[in-house]
């Protein structure tokens, strides 16, 4: 249906669909989000000897995070007198509003899709680009200590992180010869990129974790030095829009892995009979619990180490990784 | 004809989708300003300090090694510019392309070597 609505003309019918489409995905993200944040904690818990939260809800605390949401829908808001507010309110916007377009372009299986980018990629790396700018603006506008020093944190953070990301996509780029995530799926048919990239895809998942805030790379919000880095001011559902930023980048990026790397909803040889969207769906989860598995293992890092290793390991693994890419192609494809 | 519609198709999901974006935090704002409470007192409104009176301003000079980072990001930001038309184009250019890239990254990474060499990687 999407394909025949696509090649129309465009008129306000159009925009009709494309909204109840698009209300419909905000809806489904946003359970994602709120049964994500519980599968974090359960995750976390049974990692840690613990069971996590088991009160609101039932044995398994289904409703705990729909619990926070009220609560938190419900509390105060306090914006600070030495604020400055415009940009303050700003703020929670700038950065949720890039993290729920880049989700536009993502192919979620052969007829479950948004807009068919012939700059899908690009489109992805430059949107997601934008959210810092509301990260570093949150952080500026409380006029606090501890959220300036978080908010110049993630930014040098994000900034650093992003160029490995970037370039170690280029070898994907290479293979497929387009930027367009449908035709990046398609070549995967027979082979995943993970296989013929696998340089890329370690560079890729390493920086990917940097990009999302998540430890080990969480210095931007490291509570034990800066209470809670840049939204130490922010309260009540202002607050929440930043952490729901962060998990809505959590399933965009997990989504992005998935399709350049993990073949998107190709089927695993002999099991096609499944259907794209549940093999789409598996590899996504592998994704998004490998991310939780990382937080529940590792421990955080020194702000000094965090920035050597985006430039001086993951940056010329990610250089080198364009050439392995270019000399796999030459000789086995 | 068609692939222009697609293309304006595309574009016009993108639009949706920012104004959707820009939408619920409009429509969640709005409605936690009728839900929730006001009682406002001057202590609320202190900036947080770890329970201490705030001094002075937070925004004030800052650690210039932030800076030096921006500068490297913009560099190599430039160059991912140059690095993907060529990646898409590979097929078509072959493997004379594929040596000029060398050398325009081996170009970039001296300047990589240079700077790690005056220690601007180094947070200290």
């Amino acid at each position: 249906m999407m394909e025949d609505l696509l090649y129309a003309e465009p008129g306000w019918t159009h925009v009709a669909i494309f909204f109840a489409l698009g209300a419909a995905l905000l809806a489904t993200v946003l359970g994602f989000v709120t049964y994500a944040i519980l599968a974090e904690r359960k995750v976390l818990g049974f990692m840690q000897m613990r069971t996590g939260p088991n009160r609101v809800g039932g044995r398994f605390g289904l409703l705990q995070t729909v619990a926070d949401v009220f609560k938190l829908l419900l509390k105060e808001d306090t914006i600070p007198k030495l604020a400055d507010r415009p940009l303050f309110i700003l703020a929670p916007v700038i950065a949720f509003a890039p993290a729920f377009m880049v989700l536009a372009t993502i192919p979620f299986s052969e007829n479950m899709q948004f807009a068919n980018l012939g700059v899908g990629l690009l489109y992805y790396v430059a949107v997601s680009g934008i959210s810092t700018i509301g990260i570093l603006m949150g952080g500026w506008a409380s006029n606090n200590k501890y959220s300036l020093l978080g908010g110049m944190r993630a930014a040098a953070q994000m900034i650093s992180y992003e160029i490995p990301l970037v370039i170690s996509v280029i070898g994907v780029i290479l293979f497929a010869g387009s930027m367009n995530l449908n035709e990046i799926v398609r070549g995967q048919e027979n082979i995943a990129y993970i296989f013929l990239t696998p340089i890329g895809f370690i560079v890729f998942l390493v920086s990917s974790i940097a990009e999302l805030n998540r430890t080990p790379f969480d210095l931007p919000e490291a509570e034990s030095e800066l209470v809670a880095g840049y939204h130490v001011e922010y309260s009540g559902f202002r607050w929440a829009f930043f952490m729901l930023t962060e998990y809505v980048y959590l399933f965009a990026m997990a989504s992005l892995t998935t399709v350049l790397f993990l073949g998107g909803w190709n089927p695993i040889p002999f099991l096609d009979f499944i259907p794209g969207v549940i093999w789409f769906g598996i590899k996504f989860s592998l994704v998004v619990f490998f991310m939780i598995w990382i937080r529940g293992t590792l421990p955080r890092l020194r702000a000094d180490q965090l920035m050597g290793f985006a430039w001086k390991v993951l940056l010329p693994l990610a250089l080198l990784n364009i050439f392995v890419s270019a000399a796999v192609k030459e000789l086995f494809l | 004809m068609d692939f222009y519609h697609l293309y304006q198709n595309n574009y016009l999901i993108v639009a949706v989708f920012l104004f959707l974006g820009i939408l619920l935090p409009v429509v969640a704002l709005t409605a936690g300003r009728v839900l929730r409470p006001y009682k406002p007192s001057a202590e609320k409104y202190t900036t947080y300090e770890s329970g201490i009176e705030p001094f002075h301003q937070s925004w004030v000079q800052y650690n210039v090694r932030y800076y030096l980072f921006a500068l490297m990001f913009v560099i190599f930001d430039v160059e991912t510019v140059f690095l993907y038309p060529w990646a898409v184009a590979y097929e078509e250019l072959g493997v004379f392309a594929l040596i000029e890239m060398g050398i325009f990254v081996v170009l970039l990474t001296l300047g990589l070597v240079y700077a790690w060499k005056k220690k601007v990687l180094k947070w200290t």
